[in-house]
């Protein structure tokens, strides 16, 4: 029972830290250039299918995931030189009508090179396995590799943030942007490094997410929206946000779906419990979001919309 | 006319009622454009049987079902300035009062057998049970969501159509995943609606019926003080209006559309399922609307209409039609500002002169 929940508290904390670093580049990207990019998802599937396909290549998981990192970064700069320039100008409508159309762009051009199935991606050698946390619960060690992962990122993000003249400008940009511009800052450059940072990150997420998932076309779109849900939550624009909304997310939503099916049949007739319970889990996170929203509506850590 | 109404001098003069002042004379445009899309959508599919293409019959009235769903989402997009991404949802349930209605019809179990009672097959019972359930259900949606605008507004609303998918998928009574049969198509008060033809005038006159009633609603006061939330928030809450109980009622009058649109769809496929409630549905309408020009209904039907079309040619040519279809997604955001009809207003303006815009 102890050991049960203490297994489903580590897989919360892995989807909120995989969470953090999507939503950390979209929020970023939306705080800072005002662009709701709906093809965010799309990086997530491109890394996991960069290190599915180099590791299937070359043998070494490891190599797959520091490829797909640069990879997503570069598809990331593509988007944005190509698509996204032309559009900050523009209301939110036209941005949803562009970035939908890369993301169906993106699905098909993922299937037609690596065909309809999905891919696997092995667990690292040396993080094969599980590990004994406590006397008697095992937890694989690739999850506790995750998790290490994600609060490096968020670490090595917050430092970036709070400390370099790149992180000053990123700042500066989500309060006033117009004002970053006037006072001579090029700023195509600097929206070009933060959908390429924003890219990366993406990226990292679906590559280290692979040996956990299967690598198949569609799969940046849920994320997609689980992390709209997080910077709801969290907060257009801020880190801090996009950071405790993801762990709320991800503590809620795999809590929710280990425990609310089992309340239901404690409480409700065995034929409709089970619909029931099930259907209560996967709208956690939304009941979520619906009552942060009741109180807050900007968010936890919301400025500006 | 006027004349021998004793009243009349106590009304405004035609000439200054809203419809006649709209603002920029969009209406106006938009009510004539509105007018030649039906007549179009009334002769196609007579000149299609008569060619003997009738497959092009189903085809029309795809695009009348979804013009439908998309011109009810443009009462939220262009006439009230709430950019939803979750509409779709609200089709998918029309669908589901359908399908579990049927289901319940034929005699069979159900978790939500208490609600359907004994179950319907007639359009008259089940369109307004699907308008009435995709209204309540967007009364708490939209409830939530208008606490917020802008980007919060389109990813909420998106948020919580995805949670309605899940919620689909978990009724396992129903179908789960994999959805529900209908075996035969509702009846219509004796109509046989089996009849391709009569099928498609059934839908295209609700859709007819929708376009009048929108140019009604935008020419109203209420259509009226609903564009000036849209326009300027801020000032109509300084005149001491508040947009939310509006806004409110908006989003449910188009939700219950987007429910009557998914019913008439899961007649035509005689399938329901949950893909209607997945967000690439919601981003399809979304498309339909900008694409044809958010500006007024009719932009929407016509949005609509090049959507199902260019999917079923590109899906005949290819089977990587999104492949194509993308890429035209993105130059058209990028070159086609304000939709087809607003590049055709803009075009139609320098033939005549130049001077405008």
């Amino acid at each position: 029972m102890f050991a049960l929940l203490i297994e489903q508290v580590l897989n919360g904390l892995q989807l909120g830290v995989m969470l953090f670093m999507i939503a950390a580049g979209l929020t970023l990207v939306f705080g800072v250039m005002g662009v709701l990019n709906l093809a965010h998802g799309a990086l997530y599937m491109v890394g996991a299918f960069a290190a599915a396909f180099i590791a299937a290549e070359t043998g070494s998981v490891v190599l797959g995931i520091l490829v797909a990192m640069p990879v997503a970064a570069l598809a990331g700069l593509l988007i944005e030189r190509l698509v996204i320039a032309r559009l900050y100008a523009r209301d939110h409508l036209d941005q949803v009508l562009a970035t939908f159309g890369i993301v169906l762009f993106a699905n098909e051009m993922m299937r037609i090179l690596f065909g309809p199935r999905p891919l696997f991606l092995n667990v690292p050698d040396f993080a094969a396995g599980t590990l004994e946390i406590l006397p008697g619960v095992p937890y694989p060690v690739w999850r506790l590799v995750i998790i290490l992962v994600g609060l490096v990122v968020a670490g090595g993000l917050a430092l970036l943030i709070e400390r370099s003249r790149l992180g000053m400008l990123i700042r500066a940009g989500a309060q006033n942007r117009r004002m970053v511009a006037a006072l001579g800052v090029d700023i195509g450059r600097l929206y070009a490094v933060l959908f390429a940072l924003g890219g990366l990150l993406a990226g990292l997420a679906g590559a280290v997410a692979g040996p956990v998932l299967a690598v198949q076309v569609g799969m940046g779109e849920p994320v997609l929206i689980l992390a709209f849900v997080v910077i709801v939550i969290g907060g257009i624009g801020s880190v801090r946000g996009a950071f405790t909304g993801a762990l709320v997310v991800g503590l809620a939503d795999t809590l929710g779906r280990a425990y609310l099916p089992e309340l239901a049949r404690a409480v409700l007739p065995p034929a409709a419990a089970d619909q029931i319970g099930a259907a209560l889990a996967s709208m956690t996170i939304y009941l979520l979001m619906a009552l942060v929203l009741a109180i807050r509506p900007k968010g936890v850590f919301g400025g500006r919309d | 006319m006027a004349a021998i109404d004793p009243h009349s001098t106590a009304r405004p003069p035609a000439a200054l009622a809203p419809t006649a002042t709209a603002p920029t004379g969009h209406a106006a445009r938009g009510g004539h454009a509105s007018i030649i899309v039906v007549l179009l959508l009334a002769l196609a599919p007579l000149v299609a049987s008569a060619a003997g293409a009738d497959y092009l019959v189903a085809l029309t009235t795809r695009i009348a079902i979804w013009g439908l769903a998309a011109a009810s989402l443009q009462m939220l997009i262009g006439a009230a300035g709430l950019p939803s991404l979750g509409h779709g949802a609200f089709v998918g349930i029309g669908a589901y009062a359908v399908g579990v209605a049927f289901h319940h019809a034929q005699g069979m179990d159900g978790a939500l057998g208490f609600l359907a009672g004994g179950g319907a097959d007639d359009l008259l019972v089940t369109l307004p049970v699907a308008a009435l359930a995709a209204a309540l259900i967007a009364l708490p949606i939209g409830a939530i969501s208008l606490r917020t605008s802008g980007a919060y507004f389109i990813m909420i609303t998106l948020a919580f159509s995805q949670m309605l998918y899940f919620v689909t998928v978990a009724f396992a009574d129903y179908g789960g995943e994999d959805g529900l049969s209908l075996w035969s198509r509702n009846t219509a008060a004796g109509l046989d609606t089996g009849d391709a033809i009569v099928f498609h005038y059934i839908c295209l006159g609700l859709l007819a019926l929708w376009l009048a009633l929108a140019h009604r609603i935008a020419g109203s006061r209420y259509g009226l003080v609903l564009a000036a939330a849209r326009d300027d928030d801020r000032r109509l809450r300084a005149l001491g209006r508040s947009p939310y109980g509006l806004r409110l009622a908006a989003f449910m009058a188009a939700a219950a559309v987007a429910g009557v649109a998914g019913a008439l769809n899961a007649n035509l496929i005689g399938f329901v399922s949950p893909t209607p409630l997945a967000w690439t549905t919601s981003g399809e309408l979304m498309v339909m609307v900008v694409l044809g020009g958010a500006a007024t209904p009719a932009g929407a039907v016509i949005g609509a209409a090049i959507l199902v079309v260019l999917e079923e040619m590109l899906g005949r040519w290819t089977e990587h039609w999104a492949a194509i279809l993308g890429p035209m997604l993105v130059l058209a955001a990028i070159f086609n500002r304000g939709g087809v009809l607003g590049s055709l207003s803009r075009i139609g303006g320098r033939l005549r002169g130049g001077g405008r815009r």
